[in-house]
């Protein structure tokens, strides 16, 4: 396939390879945000083409596994009410709750859709004036655009039984978040390739600077990750911390205008809760006050909800990189796919999920 | 005033069932509108001398040599899908399970659990597509049930296949016959049906119609059982895909296995489907596609009896058995590093991003 092939060319990879073999003299701790990237990274078992002295570590980037349990449950119950078409993308319905899943609720006779674009959530609301559709607007910056599209389509077709339930995140305050932590051990940030697609990566060029820290906007592909650790590699043995831009066959520094105008139309940056790690102050979006009739939230009165997270999981600290999904003692014992835990574990791109799918040989689960 | 008295001797429903444009509960009620949906719809479908005495059960003569029997479930939305129908998926399914125990399928069983109100013309139609596979497959369908459920406890319709088919002497396919040396191969590109299916469910479209590749494969697995009598294992990934076969192999002949991506065939489109959806290829659904696990000396003869077949055209040698990790599948990626290949929890589902 042409614009795929070339990226996971073996020749290529094995280049690049030689390449960060040569450069590296130190050790150093590397952090994918993105769990995109994580998975693509055990998916192609980039990890073992690595020399020792370069330590991967997977972000918080995969907003599967850190939407909080409280919005877990509070999806749970608005889609287990009989006036709800309950609407998510594929891989949200799995993830636990306190007690429960959407598969479950759905199993129950909830009326829990999949769908592929938030506009399809919309055309449901028209299609069904006497129901009351929800889409669960998860997701980082990538996929905020096309859910703030869809409020917009809402509005414009005049419809008032349209909500959304809004988890989104954001990269740059969770970046920070880690950085800023005493317990931080990354040295060097992978940004997301499409997070910056939208978002450009202005953003950055302070966090890069005031933590003295490289980060370099990478893509998705085996040859992309290998470039990207190149740069970063290079930086950080040169004792340079600048923002690099290894996507630059997508990512303009300024990002896409608008997308950006129209998610600065419809959300607004917020405080956000996120799973296993906590609140990050401004590192969300909630909907404007002018879109607040949507606001699912407000909407749906689910009373009093109580989350609970196991004991045993250790998904904060996985997210932040501060121990690596195998080191868990749950792992592959109490928490599996079938049995997860903790979202990591649930969601195909979470960092548990892609160690125990594809790491069993190296980690000896 | 004798002669005034209406009679009811030869009465019948006035409405023939073609006039019927849908099912109704009646049709499952076992009287005279059973009786003419058997007669109209199913009779003249699948007609042959076994199935002609009506009898409650099939009286057979299934020759020498040891049976295989089988039986599965077909439960598949939309009833009707690109390349296919549950009509062909019920004969193709059961026929291919008898196929993979080296058997030649010869009689197959047929249950409908149908729901009020389904098309006759539906009905009619997926009747066809089952007398059609059936021929291509050298069954019969010899007996059978009917069922009608209310409205919105069905899914249009379930059909239930059962099978017999006999196993030629000298022919013996199971896993425990896998061992380390063994080669892995595939008759074709993977991952169509899956793809299909959920285009049509979930009204994607991709730049071309993705066709299923439901077919049966008892005719392809003669011409490797000839070129290769002593072929060690046979099996047909159809839920869970390719990685969910090879790691129930891998389990129950407690061998390892590996395989290399790069060799492993599978359409430009699908994979850019695959691309689109998050979804692992290697774990999408099939339906005409087998793996054989082939002794090694024997590979490039079964590979070419395949590549002569239309079903095994585009046939490929994707991997190998192994006696390292044992019960653990991997594989080789393109990029040429080692990764597991699990079996999958649940469904794959659509990712964010």
């Amino acid at each position: 396939m042409k614009f795929v092939d070339e990226y996971r060319d073996r020749a290529t990879v094995e280049t690049l390879t030689a390449a960060i073999r040569s450069t590296v003299h130190h050790p150093w701790t590397i952090m994918e945000i993105c769990g995109g990237q994580t998975h693509a990274i055990v998916k192609h078992g980039i990890d073992r083409l690595l020399p020792q002295e370069i330590t991967l570590v997977h972000g918080p980037g995969c907003p599967v596994c850190v939407t909080s349990v409280e919005l877990i449950d509070r999806a749970v119950a608005i889609a287990s009410r009989p006036e709800v078409i309950f609407t998510s993308f594929g891989d949200m319905l799995r993830v636990p709750g306190s007690s429960r899943d959407l598969l479950s609720v759905k199993a129950a006779g909830g009326d829990v859709r999949i769908i592929y674009s938030p506009l399809d959530a919309v055309d449901l609301a028209a299609k069904n004036p006497g129901r009351k559709v929800v889409f669960f607007a998860v997701g980082f910056e990538t996929t905020a655009p096309a859910n703030a599209m869809a409020a917009v389509q809402a509005r414009r077709m005049g419809l008032t039984n349209f909500f959304l339930l809004t988890a989104h995140v954001l990269v740059p305050p969770a970046i920070a978040a880690i950085l800023g932590s005493p317990a931080n051990r990354v040295q060097a940030f992978l940004a997301a390739g499409h997070v910056c697609t939208v978002m450009g990566y202005e953003e950055y060029l302070p966090l890069a600077a005031s933590f003295h820290t490289p980060i370099v906007v990478t893509g998705f592909e085996p040859v992309d990750i290998l470039h990207g650790i190149l740069l970063a590699v290079r930086q950080l043995e040169e004792g340079r911390a600048e923002v690099e831009n290894q996507y630059s066959r997508v990512v303009r520094r300024e990002g896409n205008a608008g997308a950006r105008r129209v998610i600065a139309d419809v959300f607004e940056p917020s405080d956000r809760t996120w799973r296993g790690i906590g609140t990050i102050p401004m590192s969300g979006y909630r909907l404007r006050p002018a879109f607040a009739s949507m606001d699912a939230e407000h909407h749906f009165d689910v009373g009093h909800l109580e989350a609970h997270e196991s004991p045993l999981c250790i998904a904060g600290s996985v997210l932040q990189g501060i121990r690596k999904p195998h080191e868990c003692p749950a792992f592959g014992r109490e928490c599996t796919p079938e049995r997860p835990l903790g979202a990591p574990m649930v969601s195909s791109e979470g960092a548990c999920a892609a160690y125990y799918r594809y790491g069993a040989l190296n980690h000896g689960r | 005033m004798a002669d005034d008295t209406p009679s009811f001797d030869g009465y019948s429903c006035p409405l023939p069932i073609d006039r019927y444009p849908h099912v109704l509960m009646a049709h499952g009620g076992g009287g005279k509108l059973t009786h003419e949906l058997i007669e109209r719809v199913f009779v003249p479908a699948f007609r042959n001398d076994d199935l002609a005495p009506m009898h409650d059960g099939a009286i057979l003569s299934p020759g020498a040599g040891r049976l295989a029997f089988t039986t599965d479930s077909y439960v598949v939305h939309p009833l009707f899908f690109p390349g296919g129908s549950i009509g062909d998926l019920a004969v193709c399914g059961t026929v291919n399970d008898l196929a993979m125990c080296g058997a030649t399928p010869r009689y197959l069983s047929a249950a409908f659990v149908i729901e009020e109100g389904l098309a006759m013309a539906d009905l009619q139609r997926i009747a066809a597509d089952m007398r059609r596979a059936a021929d291509r497959a050298g069954v019969t369908i010899v007996t059978g049930d009917t069922k009608v459920v209310d409205r919105g406890k069905g899914d249009g319709v379930f059909i239930t296949t059962s099978g017999i088919g006999v196993i030629p002497t000298g022919v013996d396919i199971r896993p425990t016959n896998m061992r380390p040396g063994d080669v892995l191969i595939v008759n074709g590109p993977i991952a169509r049906h899956g793809i299909a299916i959920m285009s049509v469910r979930e009204g994607l479209s991709f730049g071309t119609q993705i066709v299923s590749d439901t077919a049966p494969l008892n005719s392809l697995v003669t011409v490797m059982l000839a070129a290769c009598p002593s072929l060690h294992v046979l099996r047909d990934p159809t839920r869970g895909g390719v990685a969910s076969t090879m790691n129930e192999l891998a389990a129950q002949s407690g061998t390892g296995i590996e395989l290399d991506e790069t060799a492993i065939p599978i359409d430009d489109e699908v994979r850019g489907a695959c691309e689109i959806l998050g979804f692992d290829p290697l774990y999408v659904a099939n339906e005409g596609k087998l793996i054989a696990a082939v002794p090694p000396g024997a590979a490039d003869a079964v590979l070419a009896a395949m590549r002569a077949h239309p079903l095994g055209a585009r046939a490929a040698a994707i991997g190998r058995v192994v006696s390292e990790h044992p019960s653990i599948v991997t594989l080789r990626s393109s990029i040429g590093s080692m990764r597991i290949v699990d079996m999958l929890s649940g469904e794959q589902l659509p990712r964010i991003c």
